[in-house]
C-alpha cells in the first residue's frame, strides 16, 4: 500500500530535468571572483541584477515603505493583520497601474480584475485549476520555459502539448504548427482547454509579432478555448520591435465586446522586471469574473505577504521613480545584451536575434558531433564541467532540434560576463584545433574521457523531445 | 461551447456559499467602532491574536534592520530581494525551529531541515494532503472542527474528510471508539483511510488534548498503519494548566513510526501575523519533506518577511519574554470574559488554550434541533449585535454551542460585548446559579453530515475579508 500519494512519488515535480541538475552542479562549485575564481559561473539563471542601486536608492529615500510605516506611523499591526485574499487594494492600483506604463499605456487594467499570487508559479498552477480538468491539455509552443511541467502539470493533472517552432523561421508560431498540436492533442484524446504562450518569450528573448498574436486569437476563437498570456518579462523588452500585448491586439481588433475577450488571461510577476524573485509577487489578470473569483479564493493557497504589498504599493504608486526605472533598466539591459552576443561572435557563436528577456537564444549547432540530442547533452556536460558554464540546453525547454543553449546575461557583473566569453571562446578554439587533429582518435579519447568524469552524472531529463 | 472553467472552479469546495450569510453581512454592512458607530455589530467571529502588537512594535522599534530600512538593513535588500530558494532562509528555518522548540518548553527539540514552508496553514494542510493522499481517499478529522479544512484539505486535492465525532458528554474528547466508527464508516463507503487530523490546541473548543488521548491517537495510527497530521497552530496560546502536550513529545515517549507523523505550524495566531502568510509544514518523514519542499515552490513566505522573522525569532529574550507575556494577557482576557459569562448564567467548555471559547447556549435553545440554533443566531447577530460563529459550521454533532472570540478587540470593546450580553439575558429572563457548566445527559441526535456551505460563514476561515474600516482597505494612493 502507498504510504504517500502518487504526486508524492511520481517525477512530474520535474526536478529531474538537466535545467535543474545543472544548478546542482554549479551549487557545488560556484564561483566567485576571489574565494572561487575557478568555479563554475552561472548563466543558467534568468534574474535581472542590473538595477538593483535604483531600487536600493528608492529604499533609502522611503524608509517608511519597508518599515510599515505611514506618514511616520507604525502600521504593522494593520498589515501584520491583513488577510484579505482580495489583496491590499492600493497595491492592485499600483501594479495595474505599472502594467499599464508598461504596455505604453496602450491598454489599461481594472484592479478588480486581478488576483494576487505568490509569484507567476502559483498563478500559472492556479488558472489551470480553474480552467481544466485533470487530463485536459494546453498547448504551448516550444521551446518554453522547463518549470511549466512542474507548474501547470504536476498537481492539476493536466498535460502539454507542444506546438513545435523551429529554426527555419525563428521559431515563430505557425497556423500549421498549432493545427498539427490540436490534431495530436485529440488522437492522444486529450481534450485541448487552450493555448499558453510566454510573451516575451523564455528562453527565446523574443517578443512576438502581431502576425502570431493575431493567429492565436484567431484559433482560439474557432476552437472556443483559452488564451493565457505570461507576460512576466514585458518589461525586459529593450530594443524595438515594440512589445505588443495580447489585450492590446483585442482592444485594436475591437474584440472587448466578445465572447474571446473573457477567455484571455494574463499572467504577471515582479520576478523579472523587477529582479524581486524573493518577494513572490504574481497576479493573474482575467476578464471573465468567473476566474477571478475561483482564482481568488484559490490565492488563499498561496497570498502575497501583506508587508511585501506594502512596501510594493509605495514604490510602484511612484510615478516618477516608475518610469525612471522602466526606461533606465531597459538600457541595461540593452547594453548587457549586446555585450554577450558580441562575446559569442568572437567565439564564433551565433544567437537569435532578440529584444527582450535576460538571456540569449545561443546557437551552437554547429559544435555538436552529431545533430541529436546525446550530443547536446555531451556537449553540456563539458561547458559545465570543462568550460565551467552553466547554461540550460534546449532540450530542456523542449526544444525539437538539438544544439540550442539558453544563456542568461543580467545574473552577473559585467567582468564576469567577460571571463564567461572569455572561457568559451578558448574552448572554442581547443574544439576547433583538436578537431582537425586525427578525428576518429580524438573524438574515442574524448568519449572515453567523458565517461569518466560524468560517472556521477546519471540523471536525465524524463521526456526530451 | 468547449471553453469551460473547471468543475473546481465553478463548484463550492472553496465552502463560502452560505444561506446563512446574516452574520457576516450584518456585521459589514455595521461594524462596530468606538466613536464612529458605537452601535455596530462586533466581530467575535475572528480568531485572531491582536494582544501582544504594543509588545511587539517595541522591538520592531529597536530592531529596524529587522525590516530592510536602516543602514544595515538596505545591505541585505538585494540579496535577500533574490532568495528565491525553496529551502527557505537557513537563519529562518533555524529561528522557527527554535521557536517552536520553546513554545514547548524545550521539552523537544525541532530539526531547522524539517521546516518546510507554505502559504499560511491554509497552503500547509493543501500541501500535506497532496503529499499523503490521492483523490478519493480521506482523512478522519474529531470533530467540531476549523471549517477552512473542508477547502484546504479536499478542495483542489480530491481527498475526502470522514467526521469523527465527539460528543459533549465527555467534553468532546477524542475516543478509540469514536476513531474505530469513523474508520469503519469511510471503509463502508470504499474510502481508502490516509490519516487522522487533529487540532491541538483545538479549535474551536480551546482545549489541549491529554496525554492519554494523544497516545492512544498515536497508537490506532500505527495499528492501523495511516498518517497523523498534528496541527498545532495554537500551541502558543496555551495560557494556564494543564500543560500543552505536542505530537513531538509523545513520539519520544511511546513505539511509533515516525514516517507517518506530520506538524502543520503558523505564526497566524502564536503570534498574531496571519498577514505575514508563514505556514510551516514540519514532517518526520524524509520523503515527505523532499516532496513538500518542491510543493512549497506554490506558497513560498516572501524572503522579506523570511528575514523579519529570523531576525525577530533568533531574539531569545525577546522570545522567552513574548511567549510569556502573551500567555499572560490571554489569561488575563479569557478569565475575565468567562468570569462575565458566568455571571449570567453562561458556560462554556472548560478551555486553557486557543483565542476563543466554546459557549454553551443549548438552554436557550427553543429546542434541540440546528434550525433551532440558527434561529439564535440571528438573534445574537441582529438584537445583541454580536458576530459569533454557530457549532453547526464547525460540524458539531450538537446544536446550541457557539464559538465566540475573545483575543481580537480592545479593552473598551470586549466591556461593550459584555454589556450587550448581560442586557440580553437580563431580557429573556434566564438567571441561573452561576458557575459551571451544566453536565447534560448526551443527547444522542443523529449526526447528519451538513454540507460545509450550508453554515459557513466566510468570516471563520482564513484568509478572509478584514475589517471593513481597516485603513488599508479604504486606502487610496
Amino acid at each position: 500500500m502507498g504510504l504517500l500519494s502518487r504526486k508524492a512519488t511520481c517525477n512530474s515535480h520535474g526536478q529531474d530535468s538537466s535545467y535543474f541538475l545543472g544548478w546542482q552542479e554549479y551549487e557545488k562549485n560556484p564561483y566567485h571572483p576571489l574565494h572561487n575564481p575557478k568555479g563554475i559561473i552561472q548563466m543558467g539563471l534568468a534574474e535581472n541584477q542590473l538595477s538593483f542601486d535604483l531600487l536600493e536608492s528608492w529604499l533609502a529615500k522611503n524608509p517608511d515603505a519597508v518599515g510599515c510605516k505611514r506618514d511616520g506611523q507604525s502600521i504593522f499591526r494593520e498589515l501584520a493583520l491583513f488577510q484579505d485574499y482580495h489583496g491590499l487594494p492600493a497595491f492592485k492600483k499600483a501594479l495595474v497601474d505599472f502594467m499599464a506604463e508598461i504596455r505604453g499605456n496602450k491598454v489599461t487594467f481594472d484592479p478588480s480584475h486581478i488576483v494576487l499570487t505568490a509569484g507567476a508559479t502559483s498563478a500559472n498552477e492556479t488558472l489551470m485549476f480553474c480552467l481544466a480538468e485533470q487530463r485536459d491539455a494546453f498547448l504551448l509552443p516550444t521551446p518554453y520555459y522547463p518549470g511549466f511541467d512542474r507548474d501547470l502539470k504536476w498537481r492539476t493533472g493536466v498535460e502539454i502539448v507542444p506546438i513545435h517552432c523551429t529554426s527555419s523561421n525563428h521559431f515563430q508560431i505557425t497556423a500549421s504548427a498549432i493545427e498539427e498540436a490540436y490534431q495530436h492533442a485529440q488522437k492522444q484524446n486529450l481534450r485541448v482547454k487552450g493555448i499558453l504562450i510566454t510573451n516575451p518569450s523564455n528562453p527565446l528573448g523574443t517578443t512576438m509579432t502581431r502576425a502570431e498574436l493575431d493567429l492565436l486569437i484567431d484559433f482560439v476563437t474557432d476552437k472556443e478555448i483559452h488564451l493565457i498570456s505570461d507576460e512576466i518579462y514585458s518589461g525586459t523588452v529593450f530594443s524595438s520591435p515594440d512589445f505588443v500585448s495580447i489585450m492590446e491586439v483585442l482592444k485594436d481588433r475591437n474584440l472587448e465586446k466578445t465572447e474571446v475577450w473573457d477567455r484571455v488571461h494574463i499572467v504577471y510577476s515582479l520576478s523579472k522586471d523587477l529582479g524581486l524573485p524573493g518577494f513572490r509577487v504574481g497576479a493573474i489578470y482575467s476578464n471573465d469574473p468567473t476566474v477571478v473569483a475561483a482564482a481568488t479564493k484559490m490565492s488563499s493557497f498561496g497570498l502575497i505577504s501583506s508587508q511585501t504589498q506594502y512596501l510594493l504599493s509605495v514604490m510602484l504608486s511612484d510615478k516618477k521613480f516608475r518610469k525612471y526605472y522602466i526606461a533606465k533598466n531597459k538600457k541595461r539591459l540593452q547594453k548587457r545584451q549586446r555585450k554577450l552576443v558580441s562575446g559569442l561572435e568572437k567565439a564564433g557563436i551565433g544567437c537569435l536575434e532578440s529584444n527582450a528577456g535576460l538571456f540569449c537564444w545561443v546557437d551552437m549547432r554547429h559544435l555538436l558531433s552529431s545533430s541529436t540530442f546525446e550530443a547536446e547533452m555531451e556537449l553540456w556536460e563539458r561547458i559545465v564541467h570543462d568550460v565551467k558554464l552553466n547554461i540550460s540546453p534546449g532540450s530542456s525547454c523542449h526544444c525539437s532540434e538539438p544544439g540550442w543553449f539558453r544563456v542568461c546575461f543580467a545574473n552577473m557583473s559585467e567582468d564576469t560576463l567577460k571571463l564567461a566569453m572569455k572561457r568559451l571562446k578558448s574552448f572554442v578554439n581547443s574544439t576547433t584545433s583538436s578537431y582537425n587533429k586525427s578525428h576518429q582518435e580524438s573524438k574515442h579519447i574524448e568519449k572515453w574521457i567523458l565517461r569518466l568524469s560524468f560517472q556521477s552524472f546519471h540523471e536525465r531529463e524524463q521526456d526530451e523531445r | 461551447m468547449v471553453a469551460t472553467i473547471s468543475k473546481i472552479a465553478t463548484g463550492n469546495g472553496h465552502g463560502e456559499n452560505s444561506p446563512y450569510f446574516d452574520g457576516w453581512k450584518a456585521y459589514e454592512a455595521n461594524p462596530f467602532h468606538p466613536t464612529d458607530r458605537p452601535d455596530g455589530v462586533i466581530q467575535m467571529g475572528l480568531a485572531e491574536n491582536q494582544l501582544c502588537f504594543n509588545f511587539i512594535k517595541k522591538w520592531l522599534m529597536h530592531h529596524p534592520e529587522a525590516s530592510l530600512c536602516s543602514a544595515e538593513g538596505v545591505d541585505r535588500f538585494k540579496e535577500t530581494a533574490l532568495f528565491q530558494d525553496y529551502n527557505g532562509l537557513p537563519e529562518f528555518r533555524q529561528a522557527v525551529a527554535k521557536f517552536m522548540g520553546k513554545v514547548r518548553g524545550d521539552r523537544v527539540k525541532f530539526d531547522p531541515d524539517r521546516v518546510v514552508m507554505s502559504g499560511g496553514a491554509t497552503g500547509a494542510h493543501e500541501m500535506v494532503a497532496f503529499c499523503l493522499a490521492d483523490p478519493g481517499e480521506a482523512f478522519l478529522v474529531p470533530t467540531p472542527y476549523y471549517p477552512g479544512f473542508d477547502r484546504d484539505l479536499r478542495w483542489r486535492t480530491g481527498v475526502e474528510l470522514v467526521p469523527v465525532v465527539c460528543e459533549s458528554s465527555n467534553n468532546f474528547k477524542i475516543t478509540r471508539n469514536a476513531l474505530e466508527a469513523a474508520y469503519e464508516k469511510a471503509t463502508e463507503a470504499n474510502l481508502r483511510v490516509k490519516g487522522v487530523l487533529i487540532t491541538n490546541p483545538s479549535n474551536p473548543l480551546g482545549t489541549i488534548l491529554d496525554r492519554d488521548t494523544l497516545r492512544s491517537v498515536v497508537k490506532f495510527i500505527n495499528e492501523k498503519n495511516i498518517h497523523l497530521i498534528g496541527d498545532e497552530i495554537y500551541a502558543a496560546t496555551v495560557f494556564m494548566e494543564p500543560e500543552f502536550v505536542s505530537i513531538s513529545e509523545i513520539i519520544e515517549e511511546v513505539e511509533c513510526n515516525r514516517d507517518l507523523i506530520h506538524i502543520v505550524y503558523s505564526l497566524s495566531k502564536d503570534m498574531g501575523f496571519p498577514g505575514f502568510r508563514v505556514g510551516i509544514v514540519y514532517s518526520y518523514n524524509d520523503a515527505v519533506v523532499s516532496c513538500a519542499r518542491k510543493m512549497s515552490s506554490f506558497g513560498l513566505v516572501s524572503s522579506q518577511t523570511q528575514h523579519l522573522i529570523a531576525s525577530m525569532l533568533s531574539d531569545d529574550d525577546f522570545v522567552d519574554s513574548f511567549i510569556v507575556e502573551s500567555k499572560d494577557q490571554l489569561f488575563k482576557r479569557h478569565k475575565y470574559f468567562t468570569w462575565n459569562l458566568s455571571l449570567v448564567g453562561i458556560g462554556s467548555l472548560k478551555s486553557n488554550a486557543g483565542l476563543f471559547i466554546w459557549m454553551d447556549l443549548r438552554k436557550l435553545l427553543k429546542e434541540k434541533t440546528f434550525e433551532a440554533e440558527m434561529d439564535l443566531w440571528r438573534v445574537i447577530i441582529n438584537e445583541v449585535k454580536l458576530n459569533v460563529s454557530p457549532g453547526s459550521s464547525f460540524h458539531c454533532n450538537e446544536p446550541g454551542w457557539f464559538r465566540v472570540c475573545f483575543a481580537n478587540m480592545d479593552d473598551h470593546t470586549m466591556e461593550i460585548a459584555l454589556l450587550r450580553i448581560r442586557t440580553f439575558m437580563l431580557k429573556h429572563n434566564e438567571a441561573m446559579v452561576p458557575g459551571k457548566l451544566c453536565r447534560r445527559s448526551s443527547l444522542k441526535l443523529s449526526f447528519s453530515r451538513r454540507r460545509v456551505d450550508d453554515f459557513m460563514s466566510p468570516s471563520i476561515m482564513s484568509p478572509h475579508s478584514p475589517i471593513p474600516q481597516s485603513p488599508l482597505v479604504r486606502a487610496r494612493t
